[in-house]
């Protein structure tokens, strides 16, 4: 690990500043993925500023323009957003997602910023010894013909087949989160869905920040089709272990035609992967196996499998179909 | 880069200088001699360098100690009244939770975290009703546990032992 200069800043304006004007800085946060990636050789900054005791860590709702919305800081941990009232009564999606990632302990150090940017476990991406394209550009893709069984499926490129970790951010691009950033011009915000994204030809960029730009929060719209939120995830086992493929959703119907609808996927692109052409294909027709399987394979169109990752078809499929009729027969009930 | 950092462990505040690169567990273990935390994947897959870092379930691994200064440690060394040992450590006794004993430490840390999450009403994945107290069967202190490993397989010796505390 090379020498390593620590700062702790007291404002989120002075962090942004020490990384901003440090091309060898970085963010720290909860440190989960951060502080193994040291240890790994992964991340190798010069200078770690601490934003763990920045006075991000409230959970609130606010009344803005775009209706009531859930402001989530960015050093709130999982574990106590999983457990929020308001989380669990309005955003029943957000907190299994959160649930379903993790251990007890990760969930209890990790924080909202970090779990958004935490970076691919694909495992060549963490061997330093290997090819990997977004770890050291221009290097090569060892996951093309090595382990594939994790690779995207949708969204891809020739440099880069890894997928995005999180659950959260799964549930965060169904229900239309906001970022908000700071930056040394000031704030911003975006959708979720806009702070991550495809590899193309440039991997080692998980999103669209700039280098000094802070995730300060996060906006979650408490709407009512928020309200009846799901989220499923398919791994190797029973728990601890990273999705194979995930599917958050939320529909509401009125004379068994859908009204409304929010789908995204993880587990098969490099960004968590919002559904809109099944949304769209699905809206204003039934919820039955064979309208859901149809605004799925329409989704996946343009999928591209290897040998490794055909599996994730059919089981997006299943998994989407068994998702969405159980939120309709919840309905009912 | 060296940096001074003050450390309460089980109750007995130390203040040393730290390489900003030093781990809370290497600070443990190697600078204060604390050798009830183990270090088993040093990669935060395994849980056995479990303790309760301000009353928080943590993985001192995946931690450095410059972040952390200020912090209270609580390890299983710290958990006993005494010679009276806290009803988790009894419990682990009682149904022989464990084999080889190495991941013990962690388990007992993480199963006193959890059942304090579990008592603030905190959900878990299995938990079917995101609304309702949880209550803590089999399945759910699987779930809860599922970030310690026990590479003996002492699992259902370590289930009945949480399930005991549980009830106690």
């Amino acid at each position: 690990m090379r020498a390593l200069d620590y700062v702790r800043p007291s404002t989120p304006e002075e962090a942004v500043a020490a990384v901003a004007g440090d091309e060898d800085a970085m963010f720290l946060a909860g440190g989960s993925n951060l502080v193994d990636h040291l240890k790994l050789g992964v991340a190798r900054p010069g200078r770690l500023v601490d934003v763990s005791r920045l006075p991000l860590d409230e959970v609130a709702t606010h009344d803005t323009d775009r209706g009531t919305v859930l402001r989530v800081g960015a050093t709130v941990r999982n574990a106590d957003l999983a457990a929020h009232p308001v989380v669990r009564s309005r955003l029943p999606g957000l907190s299994r997602a959160l649930l379903a990632g993790a251990s007890g302990q990760i969930r209890q150090q990790a924080s909202t910023a970090g779990n958004l940017l935490q970076r691919t476990r694909c495992v060549y991406f963490q061997d330093v010894t290997t090819p990997c394209n977004k770890r050291e550009p221009g290097s090569g893709c060892s996951a093309l013909e090595g382990y594939g069984r994790y690779n995207a499926v949708l969204g891809a490129s020739e440099h880069c087949v890894a997928t995005h970790p999180s659950d959260m951010a799964v549930a965060m691009a169904a229900l239309d989160t906001s970022v908000v950033v700071l930056g040394p011009d000031g704030e911003r915000r975006m959708p979720s869905t806009d702070l991550h994204r495809l590899p193309g030809d440039e991997p080692q960029r998980d999103t669209t920040l700039a280098h000094g730009e802070l995730v300060t929060g996060v906006e979650i719209p408490l709407t009512d089709l928020a309200a009846v939120s799901t989220y499923r995830k398919v791994r190797d086992r029973a728990s601890y272990a990273f999705a194979l493929v995930s599917v958050a959703a939320a529909v509401r119907t009125a004379g068994g035609v859908v009204e409304d609808v929010r789908l995204a996927w993880g587990g098969v692109a490099h960004a968590p992967w919002r559904a809109r052409r099944a949304e769209e294909a699905l809206r204003c027709g039934p919820v039955d196996e064979q309208a859901v399987a149809a605004a799925v394979d329409a989704e996946l169109a343009e999928a591209e499998t290897s040998e490794a990752t055909t599996y994730k078809v059919p089981m997006l499929r299943g998994a989407t179909v068994e998702t969405l009729l159980a939120l309709v027969e919840g309905e009912d009930a | 880069m060296d940096v001074p950092i003050t450390l309460t462990v089980d109750g007995v505040e130390h203040r040393l200088d730290v390489d900003t690169r030093t781990t809370v567990l290497d600070a443990l273990r190697e600078r204060l001699g604390v050798t009830t935390v183990k270090k088993g994947c040093d990669h935060g897959q395994c849980g056995s360098c479990t303790v309760l870092l301000d009353g928080r379930r943590h993985l001192t691994c995946l931690s450095l100690a410059v972040a952390q200064d200020g912090a209270e440690v609580v390890t299983a060394s710290g958990l006993a009244d005494g010679d009276v040992l806290h009803p988790v450590q009894q419990a682990f006794l009682d149904h022989d939770g464990y084999q080889c004993g190495y991941c013990t430490p962690g388990q007992v840390c993480s199963a006193v975290g959890m059942l304090d999450e579990a008592k603030r009403g905190h959900p878990s994945h299995v938990t079917a009703d995101l609304g309702a107290e949880p209550d803590l069967d089999d399945d759910e202190i699987r779930e809860r546990m599922s970030g310690n490993l026990c590479r003996c397989g002492a699992y259902p010796g370590i289930l009945g032992a949480v399930r005991q505390a549980a009830r106690s």
